[in-house]
Formats: structure tokens, C-alpha cells, sequence
């Protein structure tokens, strides 16, 4: 495997080896994972989305 | 006055004893066995095993919350039950041994009417040479499912962090320690918060870390995968999981059975059925599960341990044991009611109770090793269990012998999971995720067996607020803090 720690996740991947085959994010899509307005609104979502999932498995 | 017992004051008997002591009242009694004097809100261990949080942020005392609860709290483990008595005791009791100091190994028999055993898992660190032995953790490797064990891999991890900033480089090799281990989960999130930590500590470049794990492809957790609604797409948990490892530049080693753990280094077998070592300087391996060895005697004394437990050592309950390959299995194979076959007034919860069979499919080398993750029962569905068997037992003492009995089968309940990749209130991340059913249930949805409506995950900040968020509002739950019954298991 590469040793190479780039902000892209696309510098670790090592030709013909076992993580050939996956996606790897962007720097935009690292950026929002930690974008502190974008994350409040996934918060929201997200919270949505378990409190569904515990409500019919209740 | 009816009595109900519940062994192990963990996640899923904590549950059922303080739900059980709200709804009888003062009118009937609940009994709490359990060996620790700690209540441990576990998910958080992982971040006591990085130093991020101490042993106190984890636990708390349990004496003054059952005081406060009626609950007769004995601080000792169960050893065996009689569940039809013995021949000076007329009722079915359980035999304990304390570990209350000042009272270490005295022995009494408890008396119940209603038992419920929720003992959890035994970490079988002896089933792998080196790993360790019958008295727990081995020397060569850190364990974080305790949180004692997590105390001690923090320590390590920071002398791993000292050498690294002195210019030696660190192998860290992180996952399960044995081809039928479960709590993958815990692993990854370990996994990744120690990656986000030596990034913080300004010594990446000098960490070269890999995953070992029992899954045969990554992303599997022991459920077989799971798709997840994203982008349009039901998108795979193998490709997620393959993704966040290349980012964060992890490798990995899946379809491993770790036979062997020396000092620095693992021997392994692979499902193609070849064999190897991977050395380490730092290794934290998942020890496979376990029931904690409880026995079961008749009236006559006699052993009769393997009628009342599955050879795991797991409590046998209403599911379908019998059920063959993988072919034939069904969601209805999962119990619902989690009551003992034999004996109607026994139940289990949370991973106490055993399982009719893996979720993932069955696996093993060419040699005949057996690799394959065995199913996992975190922590929303022990909570769930220990809530709906509570609520059975109850209705049982005042209702009467024949009153209904409550049911929440793992294949039709959901679970809320959030896999810590980083701690930091604006540099943290998790994985979020929802799964519906946790048993996939392939009949009722073709192709992936889940509804992925309520199947999804993504990675981000909003998970990491949302663990941290969790860890305080279930220690506030299990502290039975004013609306304590309102926060959802
Ligand atoms: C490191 C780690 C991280 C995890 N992270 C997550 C997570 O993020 N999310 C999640 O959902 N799940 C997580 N889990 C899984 C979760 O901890 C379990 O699902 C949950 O604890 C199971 O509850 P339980 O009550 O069955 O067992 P436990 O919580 O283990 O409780 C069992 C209790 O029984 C007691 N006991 C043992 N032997 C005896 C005896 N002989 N007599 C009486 N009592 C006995 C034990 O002392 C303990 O108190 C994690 C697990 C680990 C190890």
C-alpha cells in the first residue's frame, strides 16, 4: 500500500492491490464532512432518520 | 410478594431490572446479581482506550441508583441455577458467589419467581493461544471491552506515540482475534480513532496500521453487510468501508483466523486456506464471545447445563436451533419472546440469550477452520430485549400466569448505530447509520434484505456530535435521572 498521506484519498490507492476497486472522496466531499453548517443540517437529518428507525422498532 | 432475579447488570439487565422495579413497585421485589460495582456505558470505552476519556467519564457507581430504584442489588456473579430446586429448597433459585469486598466468595442460593439472565458475553481470550488465558487478556495485545482494558491500551498507545515521535516507527494491527469472533464495530471504531490520533500527535507518516478481521469482505460487521440508500444507489457497506480504509490509509486483511499471538507478532489462517504472520508493535484484537459458563442443576442435582444452554453457552430460548445451512434460514428463526422452552419462567436478553444461527454466511478454510463472524447484539437491541422481556415478567406477576407475552424478534427491529472514525467537537467524525431489519429478512425484501428506506449511513461530523451526545444521554438514562423513561433505548 502507498505510504503516500495526501488530502486525496485516491494518492493511497495502490494499483492492482486490494483497495484498487473502492471510491475514494474528494477534497470537497472531505471538506463537508467537517463544514460545521453543513454537518448541523445532517444533524437534524440524520437525528430524523434514527428516531424513525427506533420509533418502529419500539 | 413475587421475586424476579435478573443476572448481570449490564446494558440489557439494567435495563429489564430498573424498567421491572418501576413497574411492579414496592409491592413485589426485583433482585440485581452482577459482579462489578461499576455501571460501564461500553461504546465509550473506545475513547478511553485513545485517552481521549478516563474511566470515571465512563462509569459510575450502582449501589446508590438501585438504592434509589428499590432494587435489592447483590454484588456477586451467578454460578449455577436449579430451576426446579433441589431437594432442601422447594423453589427454583440461583446460586451466587459475592465479589462485594469483605464478602469475596461467600456463596448463597436466591430464590426467584421469575428469572432473567443477561450475564452478557465472556471474553474467551483463552480460545486463542497467546491471546490470553482463564484469568482474561494475554500480554502481548490491549483489549478495549472493559474499561479497565481501556485504561491500559491508552497507556500503551501513548508509549507507541513517544517512540514514534523519537523516529521509530509503529506497526499497529487492530481488529478480531479469532475466526469466530463478533463486535467488528468496536474494532473499526478503535481502528480509526487511533489513526485520528496519531495524526493529531503529528506522527502519521510513522504509523503504518492494518486491519485483521474474521469477515470475508470488509464492511460486513458480522450482518452479513448491509446496503445503504446513497446518491440514488443501494450501495454496499463493503464499498463505504474499502472507501474510509484507503482514505484514512489503513490496510487490510479480511477471511483471517488468528491461531497464535506472540510477543510482536500473529500467525493467521486465511479462508483460501493459507497461513501466515503479521507482526505488530501494537495490536488490539477482539477475543470471541462467550456464555459465562453459568450451570444448571435438577431437583436431584444432577447436571443438566447442556438442557438450559446451547454448547456457546448461551441461554436457550424461542428460536429455531435447528434451522440447518444457510439455504434454510429464515427471519422467523429469530426468537421473539426470548422465554426458556423448558422452563416458563426464564428468560435471557441482550447477548446472553443464544442465537439460532450466524447472520453473516457461514465460512471455513479448506482445513476445516471455521471463519466467520458469529452475530452481534449491540446495544439498542439488548436494550430493546431487556425492555420487552421485562415488560412480559411484569405482566406475568400482575396480569397472571397467562398473560401475553411481549415480542421484538431482531428481524424486525431496527437498529441506530454510530461508529466513532475520530474524536473532536469540530475534527471528529462517525459513521451513522440505521439498519432495518438487523436480521436480514430475505423473503420480505428480496435482494439485500432490508428495506434501505430506512437502511443509510454517511460519514461526518453530525455522528461524531451525536455519539458524544448518546455516551452522556445513556449514563444519564442508566443514572435514572428525572425522565430517565422517556430516552429510547
Ligand atoms: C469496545 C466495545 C464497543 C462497543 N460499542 C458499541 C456501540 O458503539 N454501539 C452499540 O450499540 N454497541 C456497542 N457495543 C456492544 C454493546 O456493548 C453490547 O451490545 C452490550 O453491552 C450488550 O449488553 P448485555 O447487557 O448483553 O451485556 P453487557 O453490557 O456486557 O452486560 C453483562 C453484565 O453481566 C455481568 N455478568 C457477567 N457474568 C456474570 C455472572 N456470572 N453473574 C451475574 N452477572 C454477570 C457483567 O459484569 C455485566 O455487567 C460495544 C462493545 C464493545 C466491547
Amino acid at each position: 500500500m502507498a505510504t503516500d498521506h495526501g488530502k486525496h484519498g485516491e494518492t493511497n490507492i495502490n494499483a492492482y492491490g486490494n483497495n484498487y476497486n473502492t471510491m475514494t472522496p474528494g477534497p470537497f466531499a472531505k471538506w463537508m464532512r467537517t463544514c460545521v453548517i453543513f454537518q448541523a443540517i445532517r444533524f437534524i437529518i440524520i437525528n430524523i432518520k434514527m428516531i424513525i428507525v427506533v420509533r418502529k422498532s419500539h | 410478594m413475587a421475586r424476579l432475579v435478573v443476572l448481570g447488570g449490564g446494558v440489557s439487565g439494567h435495563t429489564a431490572a430498573t424498567f421491572a422495579a418501576k413497574w411492579l413497585g414496592s409491592a413485589h421485589e426485583v433482585v440485581v446479581v452482577t459482579p462489578n460495582s461499576k455501571w460501564n456505558w461500553i461504546p465509550s470505552n473506545i475513547w478511553v482506550g485513545v485517552g481521549q476519556m478516563s474511566k470515571e467519564d465512563v462509569t459510575f457507581d450502582l449501589a446508590p441508583v438501585y438504592a434509589k430504584a428499590g432494587i435489592n442489588y447483590k454484588q456477586a456473579k451467578a454460578v449455577s441455577i436449579n430451576p426446579e430446586g433441589s431437594e432442601s429448597l422447594e423453589k427454583p433459585f440461583v446460586t451466587i458467589e459475592y465479589t462485594l469486598e469483605g464478602r469475596e466468595g461467600e456463596s448463597e442460593n436466591v430464590e426467584y419467581d421469575y428469572l432473567i439472565n443477561a450475564t452478557g458475553p465472556k471474553l474467551n481470550f483463552a480460545a486463542t493461544p497467546g491471546l490470553g488465558d482463564a484469568n482474561g487478556l494475554g500480554e502481548h495485545t490491549v483489549s478495549v471491552c472493559t474499561a479497565d482494558h481501556a485504561v491500559h491500551a491508552a497507556s500503551e498507545l501513548d508509549k507507541c506515540i513517544e517512540k514514534m515521535k523519537a523516529g521509530e516507527r509503529q506497526k499497529f494491527l487492530i481488529g478480531t482475534g479469532h475466526g469466530m469472533c463478533t463486535c467488528q464495530g468496536a474494532a473499526f471504531e478503535y481502528i480509526f480513532n487511533i489513526e485520528h490520533e496519531v495524526k493529531k500527535a503529528g506522527v502519521r507518516d510513522m504509523a503504518d496500521i492494518k486491519w485483521i478481521s474474521n469477515e470475508s469482505f470488509l464492511g460486513d460487521f458480522g450482518i452479513g453487510g448491509l446496503h445503504m440508500k446513497s446518491m440514488g444507489f443501494a450501495v454496499s457497506s463493503k464499498i463505504f468501508a474499502e472507501s474510509l480504509f484507503t482514505e484514512r490509509n489503513v490496510d487490510w486483511m479480511v477471511g483471517a483466523h488468528v491461531s497464535k499471538v506472540e510477543k510482536g507478532s500473529v500467525d493467521y489462517e486465511l479462508l483460501d486456506g493459507s497461513t501466515g504472520t503479521e507482526s505488530f508493535d501494537f495490536s488490539m484484537l477482539i477475543p470471541p464471545f462467550a456464555g459465562v459458563g453459568l450451570k444448571a442443576f435438577n431437583k436431584a442435582g444432577d447436571d443438566m447445563t447442556s438442557d438450559l444452554f446451547a454448547p456457546n453457552g448461551f441461554l436457550k430460548v424461542d428460536a429455531k436451533y435447528d434451522a440447518g445451512a444457510y439455504e434454510n434460514w429464515k427471519a422467523s428463526d429469530w426468537p421473539e419472546t426470548y422465554q426458556n422452552p423448558t422452563y416458563e419462567n426464564i428468560f435471557a436478553c441482550g447477548i446472553a440469550f443464544a442465537p439460532p444461527h450466524p447472520i453473516s454466511k457461514p465460512m471455513s478454510s479448506p482445513n476445516g477452520t471455521p471463519i466467520t463472524p458469529t452475530p452481534p447484539r449491540t446495544g439498542m437491541p439488548s436494550g430493546i430485549i431487556g425492555k420487552v422481556v421485562a415488560h412480559s415478567v411484569c405482566d406475568k406477576i400482575l396480569k397472571g400466569s397467562d398473560a401475553p407475552l411481549h415480542k421484538a424478534s431482531m428481524a424486525e427491529m431496527g437498529a441506530a448505530c454510530v461508529a466513532s472514525a475520530g474524536k473532536g467537537i469540530f475534527s471528529g467524525t462517525a459513521a451513522a447509520m440505521t439498519i432495518y431489519p438487523v436480521v436480514p429478512d430475505f423473503d420480505k425484501y428480496p435482494g439485500t434484505g432490508r428495506d434501505t428506506e430506512y437502511t443509510f449511513g454517511e460519514i461526518g461530523l453530525a455522528g461524531h456530535w451525536i455519539k458524544h451526545i448518546l455516551h452522556h444521554l445513556f449514563i444519564y438514562k442508566a443514572k435514572l435521572s428525572p425522565g430517565w423513561t422517556l430516552i429510547p433505548e
